[in-house]
C-alpha cells in the first residue's frame, strides 16, 4: 500500500512539474507593416505588450495582443488604424491559437536554434481565419525565444482600404512576431 | 488503518486527476491570470477639435499641428444673383497646437472685423474606461480676441484694450457610444468696448453640440448656442448650424449651413445676424490638415 501511495506522490510531482513545461511572456513585441512602395509616410506600428503562452509538452502556442498597444509615429495615424480600420473600441484584443507542428522535434532543455511552423487560428477584428507562419525558436539558458515574419491579407479580416489611401496603405500587412518566453510557475 | 490508507488513496487519485486536466486546458491565456484592465481615454467623440463652430471635447494629439482653414459664404437668401452666397466668403485661419493629451493651443486670424484670436484648451477630467475611469470629459477653454480694423470714431480716445474682447468656457462632453457623442459648454463672452452705454459688457450663453455618425468616415453634426443674457435678441439670433464631416485620410472636411458669420467665439456668440426663418443661412466649411511635427511617443499617462 505504502508503495502504491509513493507511487502515485511520484507520478503527482511528475504532473505538477507539466507547470514547468510552460513558457510565457507578457511583454513581446509585434511590429505591423503595411506601408506600400510608394508610401512616402511610413504605415507600421509596434506593440510591446503582446501576451504568449506556449505549452512544450504539447507545442500549444497562444498570442494575446491588446489592439490600444498599437504605437505609431504619427498620432493621427494611431487615430485612424483604431478608429477608422481596427475598430479597436468593438473589437479589443487580436489571438492567435496554435501549435507548432514540429514540437516534438525540439528539445526545449537544450540550447539550440528550431525551424519551426505553427498552424492555428487567428482572431482579429472580430473574424477567425486559419493562419499558418514559420518561424524560428531558440531555446537559451531555459529561455525560449520565438519570432515569425508572416503576410497577412488585411481584406481577410474585414479591414478595408479605401482606393484615396490605396498608395500608403497595402492590401496587404507584414507581421513580425518576437516573444522571450521564460518559466510560467503558478 | 487500511481504511485510512484507502481514503488517501483516492483522495491522491482525485489529486491526480484534477492535475492532469489542469494540464491539458486549452486555453493557455488564462494561465496569465485576468489583466488589470487599463486606464483608456475615450477619444474620437468628435472628427474634429471644433464641433462647428464651437469647440468640440476633442484634443489634438501631443506633437501634432492642425492647419485649418474656416470658410462662410454669402446667405443662401441672396439668390441668383449672388450664387447662393457662394459669391462672397469670409474666412478664419488657424493654427491649432497639441502640447499634451488634455492641452492645446491655437490661433487664428478672421476675415470678419480683421479679427486674431488664441486661445487655451485644458481638461483637468477626461472620459475614460479601464481603472479610474470617468463617464464625461470636462474641459476649461479661454481666449481672447483682437479686432484690428481701423477705429471706428478716430476723433474720441481710443485705447488698444477696447480691441479686445475675451471668452472663458466649460466644456462637459460625453460620448455615449460609437456613434453618439453629446456636449454643453456653458461660455461668458466679456467685451472690453460696446456699442452703447445700455449694452451690458457680459454675454452668458450655452452651447449644445452633438454628433451622429453615420458610417466610419461620415458623422452628422449641429451645434446651437442659446445666448441668456447680454445681446439684444432683435438684431442678434442665436446660432445654429448642421453640418456633415467626412473625414479621408489626413483631411477632415466639415461642410455646414449656418445663420453665422463669425468663426472665433466672440463673434459667433455675439454677433450672429442671420435668422434660418428667413433663409439668412450660409453654406460654409471648415478643412482641416494634420501635420506630426513632433514624433509621437505613447505617452506615460496611463
Amino acid at each position: 500500500m505504502k508503495k502504491l501511495i509513493l507511487s502515485i506522490l511520484a507520478f503527482l510531482l511528475i504532473n505538477v512539474g507539466y507547470a514547468q513545461d510552460k513558457y510565457f511572456t507578457k511583454n513581446g513585441s509585434i511590429i505591423f507593416d503595411a506601408t506600400t512602395s510608394t508610401s512616402p509616410e511610413k504605415v507600421s506600428a509596434i506593440n510591446k505588450s503582446v501576451a504568449c503562452v506556449l505549452d512544450t509538452k504539447t507545442g500549444n502556442i497562444q498570442f494575446s495582443v491588446l489592439m490600444q498597444g498599437f504605437e505609431f509615429e504619427q498620432a493621427l495615424m494611431r487615430e485612424h488604424f483604431h478608429e477608422n480600420y481596427l475598430e479597436s473600441e468593438k473589437f479589443p484584443k487580436s489571438i492567435f491559437k496554435g501549435q507548432i507542428s514540429n514540437s516534438s522535434a525540439i528539445n526545449y532543455g537544450k540550447n539550440g536554434t528550431y525551424d519551426v511552423s505553427v498552424k492555428g487560428q487567428m482572431l482579429m477584428h472580430g473574424i477567425t481565419k486559419p493562419l499558418e507562419a514559420k518561424g524560428k525558436l531558440i531555446v537559451n539558458n531555459g529561455k525560449i525565444s520565438v519570432a515569425a515574419n508572416f503576410s497577412i491579407l488585411l481584406a481577410d479580416y474585414q479591414v478595408l482600404v479605401p482606393r484615396l489611401v490605396g498608395d500608403k496603405v497595402g492590401k496587404n500587412a507584414t507581421i513580425k512576431v518576437d516573444c522571450v518566453l521564460q518559466v510560467l510557475n503558478n | 488503518m487500511k481504511k485510512f490508507n484507502t481514503i488517501i488513496f483516492v483522495f491522491l487519485l482525485i489529486l491526480t486527476s484534477w492535475n492532469t486536466a489542469s494540464a491539458q486546458d486549452e486555453d493557455l491565456l488564462n494561465l496569465l491570470g485576468e489583466e488589470k484592465p487599463r486606464r483608456e481615454i475615450t477619444k474620437n467623440a468628435f472628427k474634429s477639435t471644433r464641433v462647428i463652430n464651437s469647440q468640440s471635447m476633442e484634443f489634438l494629439s501631443p506633437g501634432t499641428m492642425d492647419f485649418i482653414i474656416l470658410h462662410r459664404f454669402g446667405q443662401i437668401s441672396e439668390g441668383m444673383g449672388n450664387f447662393f452666397g457662394l459669391d462672397q466668403a469670409s474666412m478664419r485661419m488657424a493654427l491649432d497646437f497639441g502640447i499634451m493629451q488634455n492641452l492645446m493651443v491655437g490661433i487664428g486670424r478672421s476675415t470678419y472685423k480683421k479679427e486674431l484670436d488664441a486661445f487655451i484648451k485644458y481638461a483637468p477630467i477626461r472620459q475614460s474606461t479601464g481603472v479610474n475611469n470617468f463617464p464625461a470629459t470636462i474641459a476649461i477653454s479661454a481666449g481672447t480676441t483682437l479686432n484690428t480694423l481701423p477705429w471706428s470714431d478716430p476723433a474720441r480716445k481710443n485705447y488698444f484694450t477696447s480691441r479686445l474682447a475675451y471668452y472663458t468656457q466649460v466644456i462637459i462632453g460625453r460620448k455615449f457610444n460609437q456613434n453618439i457623442s453629446l456636449q454643453l459648454s456653458p461660455t461668458m463672452v466679456h467685451n472690453n468696448l460696446v456699442a452703447s452705454q445700455s449694452t451690458p459688457n457680459d454675454v452668458f450663453a450655452s452651447t449644445l453640440g452633438g454628433r451622429v455618425k453615420v458610417s466610419k468616415r461620415m458623422a452628422l453634426t449641429f451645434d446651437y448656442t442659446y445666448v441668456i443674457s447680454g445681446i439684444d435678441k432683435t438684431l442678434y439670433k442665436d446660432p445654429l448650424s448642421f453640418g456633415l464631416d467626412i473625414e479621408t485620410g489626413g483631411h477632415v472636411f466639415q461642410l455646414h449651413f449656418s445663420n453665422s458669420t463669425g468663426m472665433n467665439e466672440r463673434a459667433f456668440i455675439t454677433e450672429t445676424t442671420g435668422s434660418w426663418d428667413k433663409a439668412e443661412i450660409r453654406f460654409g466649411f471648415n478643412l482641416s490638415r494634420m501635420f506630426q511635427i513632433k514624433k509621437q511617443k505613447e505617452s506615460a499617462e496611463k
